[in-house]
C-alpha cells in the first residue's frame, strides 16, 4: 500500500499532487470516476478488438468528461427549437413560417427543427446522456456502499501536510486523549474508529448520497415523463353558459391521446357551466385588458353534485382528470321563425372571436324544419359578426371597441338554399358554406345586412321568416380536459432532486485524525489535522473547535506548546509519529484491502 | 379580490419618484466609487509579484488561525492554534487591498460610496414596495417591475455579503454601474404605467415562482461578475509567473482585487448556492404551466432559456468536479451560462415570441 500507486486507481477528483502526498488517507473522497486524462493511453492500444472497443467506448460514454459534452450539446441542440416555431407548440405559426420562408423551409424540415424536441438527433443526445449517467450511477452507488461498509482510512504519516492541522502537548495518558477523541468524534456525529495511534473519523457521506439521490432523481423524472407521454389524453370543448359536458369520446370537440392510452380509463364525470364572468380594465392605456376570467360550474363525480370555479391558473380537478379554462367568447341567442312563423330554431350560437375586443364571427344554420310562406321545405343560413361593445352609428367600423358586453350588436347576413351538410364533407360548424345558396336582399342596412340590438328582430324578404336577437347574451368558454399519469412521479423526482442537490452542494465530505502518542519526554503530544474534498474555511474552524473540546480531557500542558507552529511537528512527537502511523501497524489489515479493490475493479470494467 | 384593487396613483407617482431618486445617489455612489479608485494608493502594489516570484517558499508558509476562546474558559494556557495551507499546486497569492489600496483617502470614499448604496439600496427598496401597494400584488407583472426589483435584490445580496463581513468591496462599482445601466434601460425603454395583472399572471405561483426567478439573476448575477474579475486576475499572475511585466494601469487595477483563487472560490459559492434554487424556480414554473396552461413543460422559448441556463450551470458544476476542468474553462462555461440566462430575461421578454412575454413593451 504505497503512496505512489494509489494514486493512479483511486479518487482523483481532488488535487492529484495533494493526493499524492496523503496516499491511502485522501482518497475515496468522493466516488467520482477517475479524471479521464488517466483513460486516455487505452486509445493508444493498436489491437484492442471488438470487446476492447466495446469497453472503450463504454468508458468513453460514462465518463465525467464526456458526460460534459452531452450536457453541453443538449442546450445547444436545445436552442433552435427556441427559436424556429415548433409544430407541437403552434402548428398555425409553423405553417406560416414554412409559408414565409421557402428556401430555408426544405433543409429545415430535413434537420426536424418543426420539431425539435422530438426528433432523432435531439433523442440521441438525452438518451445517450441518460445511458451514460446510469452508467455513472450504478458503480458509484456500489463504490459508496463499499465506503459505507469499511472503515474511514487511518491517520497518514504527516498530518502537518494536511489542510487544516493543530497540536499542543497534554499531561493526559495517550490512551485517554484517544478514548476522548472517539468519543467527543462519535459525539459529532463523525464515524470514528481506533487506528493504532490515532482515532480515524469521517463525516457528510450524506453529501455522496445527495448526489446520488439527485442523478438518481433525474432518471425518475424522465421515465415519469415518458410514462406520462404514453398514457396522456387531452381534449378540448366548447361549452355555452347553461350547458353541460360529460365525459365521453364523443363529446369532444377534438381529442388527442398517448399511444398506450385507453378510451375507457376516462374518467367518468360531468359538468355544467353555470356562468362565466370576464372583468376588464375600464379605463386608462391597458382598457379593454382582461383582469379576471371565471368559470363556475357544478360538477357530478360519482353521484354527488358539487359547485367549483375553474379560473385560468386554477383547473378543476376530478379524479386523475384537470379541466382547464382556456379561452372564451360570446354566444348570442337567437330565435328563427319560418314562413308559418313556427319557431324553427332558438339558441345561443358559439361565435370565435377574431381579436382581443372580442369582434366575433360565426354562423347560424337552421337545418330542418323550415318552410317558406308556401310551405315548401328548405334550409337557411346566417353569417354572423358580432360586437360586445359597438362604436356607434355612423362611426363606419363594425370592430368591437371594448371586450366587455356594454353595447352589443349583431350583424346578420341571411342565405336559403343548401348548406351542403349532406354532402358527406365534414363542415365547419363556424362558417357558412354558400355556394348552392342565395343571399336575401333587405331593405334595411346595407341592402344585405343588418345590424340589430339585443331584442330587434330582421324581417326576411318575401315571407320567408324572421330572426331575432334575443336580449341575454349568453358567454361560452372552452375547457381542455386532461388526463396525465406519471405527474405525481415526476413531482416526487423533483423535489427529490432538488434536495439531492442541496444535500450535495452544501455538505463537505470531510476527515479527522487525531493523534496522541507519548514524546520523548514522556509528555503526550495530541496531533489533530482535518482533510476535505475541497478548501473550506468551515474545516479548521470546524477542527478549532474540536480541539477546543478536546482540551476539556487533553488540557494543555504549561509551556510546551513550541512559539512557532508553522515550522514543523515538535520534535518529538514527530519521531514517534512516524513509524506508528505506518499503515502496516494500522490494527485491523484485513479492513483496509477491503476498501481499495472494490473502486479500482470498477475503474476496469 | 383582483377586481376592488384599482391602481392608487398616487402611489404610482410616488415609486416612479423613489426609483428615480435612487438612481440619483447610485449616481452619487458611483462618482465616490471612482474617487476611492483615482485616489486610492497605486505606490502599494506588488504584493502579488512579490508572491509569485518567491512562489516557492510561500507554497510552505501558513497562515495561522487562533482558535477561538472556549466560551468561560478558565486557567487554560494556550489555546490550540489551527494552521491551515492551501492545496498543494495552488498559487498562494494574498488577496489585493481593495479599491482603496490601503490609503486612508481612498477608504473614505469607499466608505462614502457603500453608505450612499444602502441609501440607494432603501430608496429602490420603497420605491419597489410603494409600487407593489399601488397595485396591491406583487412588483412583478413586466420587465420595468422585474428590472427594478432585479437591481434591488442584486444590491442587497451584496450589501448582505458586506454586512457578513465578507471580502466583497471590490464589487461596489461595478456593481453599482451595472445598476445605473439597469435602472435606466426599465425607466426609459421599459417603462410601464402601474397596472393589473392579465389573468396569466394572478397566482400565488407568481410570488414563488417569479420571487425566486428574480433572487437567482441577481445572485447569478454576482456570480459572473467575480467569474469576469478572475479571468482578468488570473492572467494578470500568469503574466507575472511567467515573467511578464502589465503596464501600470493593469497592475493598479489587478493589484488592488482579491487574488484570482479567491475570486473562483467566491463565484463558485455563489453559482453552487443559487444552483438548488434555480432548480427549484424550474421546477415551481413547471407546476404553475401546468395549472395555467394545462401542461408542465411545453418548451415555449422561455421554458427552453431557462432550461438551456441550467444545464449551463450544472455543466459548469460537473466541470468543476472534474480535475481537469477547474479554473479558466469552467469560469467560461459559467459566463456562457449566464449570457444564457440574461438572454432568457432581455432575449426572450422583447424578441421572441412566448407565451411568457410580460414585456409590457
Ligand atoms: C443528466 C444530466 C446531468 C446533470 C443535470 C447533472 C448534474 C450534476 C450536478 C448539478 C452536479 C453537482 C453536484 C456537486 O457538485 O456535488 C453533479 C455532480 C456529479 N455528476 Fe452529474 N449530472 C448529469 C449527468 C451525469 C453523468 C452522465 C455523470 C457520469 C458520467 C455524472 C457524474 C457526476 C459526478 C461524479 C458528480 C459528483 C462530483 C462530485 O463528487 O463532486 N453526472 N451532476
Amino acid at each position: 500500500m504505497s503512496t505512489t500507486d494509489t494514486s493512479g486507481t483511486t479518487d482523483t477528483s481532488g488535487t492529484t499532487e495533494q493526493q499524492e502526498s496523503l496516499g491511502e488517507a485522501g482518497a475515496q473522497l468522493s466516488t467520482a470516476p477517475i479524471d479521464d486524462r488517466a483513460e486516455t493511453t487505452v486509445v493508444g492500444g493498436p489491437t484492442l478488438g471488438v470487446i476492447g472497443w466495446i469497453r472503450w467506448f463504454w468508458r468513453q460514454l460514462t465518463s465525467m468528461r464526456v458526460a460534459l459534452i452531452l450536457l453541453f450539446m443538449l442546450s445547444l441542440g436545445a436552442v433552435p427549437g427556441s427559436l424556429v416555431p415548433q409544430t407541437s407548440v403552434d402548428e398555425l405559426k409553423a405553417q406560416a413560417f414554412k409559408d414565409a420562408h421557402k428556401t430555408l423551409t426544405p433543409l429545415y424540415e430535413k434537420l426536424q427543427f418543426f420539431d425539435v424536441y422530438s426528433s432523432v438527433w435531439f433523442s440521441a443526445i438525452y438518451i445517450l446522456l441518460f445511458v451514460s449517467l446510469i452508467g455513472c450511477i450504478v458503480p458509484r452507488s456500489w463504490q459508496f456502499v463499499g465506503q459505507l461498509r469499511s472503515r474511514p482510512p487511518g491517520a497518514p504519516k504527516r498530518l502537518d501536510r494536511l489542510p487544516a492541522y493543530t497540536t499542543w502537548r497534554t499531561g493526559a495518558e495517550p490512551e485517554q486523549v484517544r478514548a476522548a477523541a472517539l468519543t467527543l468524534l462519535k459525539g459529532h456525529r463523525f464515524r470514528a474508529h481506533t487506528a493504532g495511534n490515532a482515532i480515524a473519523a469521517e463525516k457528510g457521506y450524506l453529501r455522496e448520497a445527495g448526489n446520488l439521490a439527485f442523478h438518481v432523481a433525474l432518471i425518475v423524472m424522465l421515465v415519469a415523463f415518458a410514462w406520462g407521454q404514453l398514457f396522456k389524453s387531452e381534449g378540448g370543448k366548447l361549452v355555452v353558459e347553461g350547458d353541460g359536458f360529460s365525459n365521453t369520446l364523443t363529446q369532444y370537440d377534438d381529442f388527442k391521446s398517448g399511444s398506450q392510452f385507453g378510451i375507457d380509463e376516462l374518467e367518468p364525470f360531468s359538468f355544467r357551466l353555470d356562468a362565466f364572468d370576464g372583468t376588464y380594465e375600464k379605463s386608462g392605456p391597458q382598457r379593454g385588458t382582461p383582469r379576471t376570467f371565471e368559470a363556475k360550474v357544478s360538477y357530478t363525480q360519482g353521484g354527488t353534485d358539487k359547485k367549483a370555479v375553474i379560473r385560468v391558473n386554477e383547473p378543476l380537478k376530478v379524479g386523475d382528470s384537470k379541466v382547464y379554462l382556456i379561452a372564451h367568447g360570446y354566444a348570442p341567442v337567437v330565435t328563427v321563425k319560418d314562413g308559418r312563423g313556427k319557431v324553427v330554431f332558438h339558441g345561443a350560437v358559439p361565435l370565435l372571436p377574431i381579436d382581443n375586443n372580442i369582434t366575433s364571427t360565426g354562423a347560424i344554420k337552421v337545418m330542418d324544419g323550415y318552410r317558406d310562406k308556401k310551405g315548401d321545405k328548405d334550409q337557411l343560413g346566417f353569417s354572423a359578426l358580432f360586437v360586445p361593445t359597438f362604436a356607434g352609428e355612423g362611426k363606419g367600423t363594425m370592430f368591437s371597441q371594448f371586450p366587455g358586453l356594454d353595447y352589443p350588436v349583431l350583424a346578420l347576413t341571411g342565405y336559403r338554399g343548401s348548406l351542403g351538410v349532406d354532402s358527406g364533407l365534414p363542415q365547419n360548424v363556424y362558417q357558412l358554406d354558400t355556394s348552392k345558396m342565395t343571399q336575401f336582399k333587405i331593405e334595411k342596412g346595407t341592402g344585405f345586412a343588418e345590424r340589430l340590438l339585443p331584442g330587434e328582430t330582421m324581417t326576411l324578404p318575401d315571407g320567408a321568416g324572421s330572426i331575432t336577437f334575443e336580449k341575454g347574451v349568453k358567454e361560452w368558454a372552452s375547457f381542455q380536459i386532461s388526463q396525465q399519469p406519471g405527474n405525481g412521479l415526476a413531482l416526487a423526482g423533483a423535489i427529490a432532486a432538488i434536495a439531492g442537490l442541496t444535500g450535495s452542494l452544501f455538505i463537505q465530505r470531510r476527515r479527522v485524525w487525531v493523534r496522541a502518542v507519548r514524546g520523548e519526554d514522556g509528555v503526550t503530544v495530541v496531533e489533530m489535522a482535518g482533510l476535505g474534498r475541497s478548501e473550506s474555511a468551515k474545516l479548521p474552524e470546524e477542527l478549532g473547535d474540536l480541539a477546543v473540546a478536546l482540551t476539556a480531557d487533553a488540557p494543555p500542558a504549561p509551556d510546551a506548546v513550541p512559539e512557532d507552529v508553522r515550522d514543523d511537528v515538535p520534535p518529538g512527537a514527530e519521531r514517534q509519529a512516524v513509524p506508528d502511523a505506518d499503515p502496516e501497524d494500522v490494527p485491523e489489515p484485513a479492513e483496509e484491502p477491503a476498501e481499495d479493490p472494490a473502486p479500482s475493479g470498477e475503474a476496469d470494467k | 379580490m383582483i377586481l376592488a384593487a384599482t391602481t392608487n396613483e398616487s402611489l404610482a407617482r410616488m415609486s416612479d419618484l423613489l426609483i428615480y431618486s435612487s438612481m440619483a445617489v447610485y449616481t452619487l455612489a458611483f462618482f465616490a466609487h471612482i474617487a476611492e479608485w483615482v485616489l486610492g494608493s497605486r505606490s502599494k502594489v506588488g504584493r502579488t509579484a512579490a508572491a509569485l516570484t518567491s512562489q516557492a517558499s510561500a507554497a510552505t508558509s501558513a497562515v495561522t488561525v487562533q482558535v477561538k476562546q472556549a466560551a468561560g474558559g478558565t486557567a487554560v494556557l494556550e489555546k490550540p492554534k489551527v494552521v491551515t495551507r492551501s492545496a498543494a499546486g495552488t498559487r498562494d497569492v494574498p488577496d489585493g487591498p481593495g479599491a482603496a489600496g490601503g490609503t486612508v483617502k481612498g477608504d473614505l470614499y469607499g466608505r462614502i460610496a457603500v453608505s450612499l448604496t444602502v441609501l440607494a439600496f432603501l430608496v429602490e427598496a420603497s420605491g419597489v414596495v410603494t409600487r407593489a401597494l399601488s397595485v396591491q400584488r406583487a412588483p412583478w407583472g413586466n420587465m420595468y417591475e422585474f428590472s427594478t426589483t432585479f437591481s434591488t435584490v442584486a444590491v442587497g445580496a451584496y450589501l448582505g455579503f458586506l454586512v457578513a463581513k465578507k471580502n466583497v468591496r471590490w464589487l461596489g462599482l461595478p456593481l453599482v454601474t451595472t445598476v445605473l445601466l439597469d435602472l435606466g434601460m426599465a425607466t426609459t425603454w421599459l417603462k410601464t404605467p402601474s397596472d393589473q395583472l392579465v389573468p396569466a399572471l394572478d397566482s400565488y405561483w407568481l410570488w414563488i415562482h417569479v420571487s425566486t426567478a428574480i433572487f437567482c439573476g441577481a445572485v447569478f448575477y454576482l456570480g459572473a461578475t467575480a467569474t469576469l474579475l478572475y479571468l482578468f486576475r488570473d492572467s494578470y499572475e500568469n503574466k507575472l509567473a511567467s515573467g511578464g511585466n502589465p503596464g501600470a494601469f493593469a497592475r493598479s487595477v489587478m493589484e488592488r482585487l482579491p487574488s484570482a483563487a479567491s475570486l473562483d472560490k467566491f463565484s463558485y459559492r455563489v453559482n453552487a448556492a443559487v444552483f438548488p434554487l434555480w432548480t427549484f424556480t424550474i421546477i415551481a414554473g413547471a407546476i404553475w404551466a401546468g395549472d395555467a396552461w394545462g401542461r408542465y413543460w411545453g418548451w415555449d422559448a422561455k421554458e427552453v432559456w431557462s432550461f438551456i441556463t441550467w444545464v449551463g450551470y450544472a455543466a459548469y458544476l460537473h466541470a468543476r468536479a472534474t480535475a481537469g476542468w477547474k479554473g479558466r474553462k469552467a469560469a467560461y462555461i459559467a459566463l456562457i451560462a449566464f449570457a444564457c440566462f440574461l438572454f432568457n430575461y432581455y432575449g426572450v421578454n422583447i424578441f421572441v415570441n412566448s407565451k411568457h412575454s410580460y414585456a409590457g413593451v
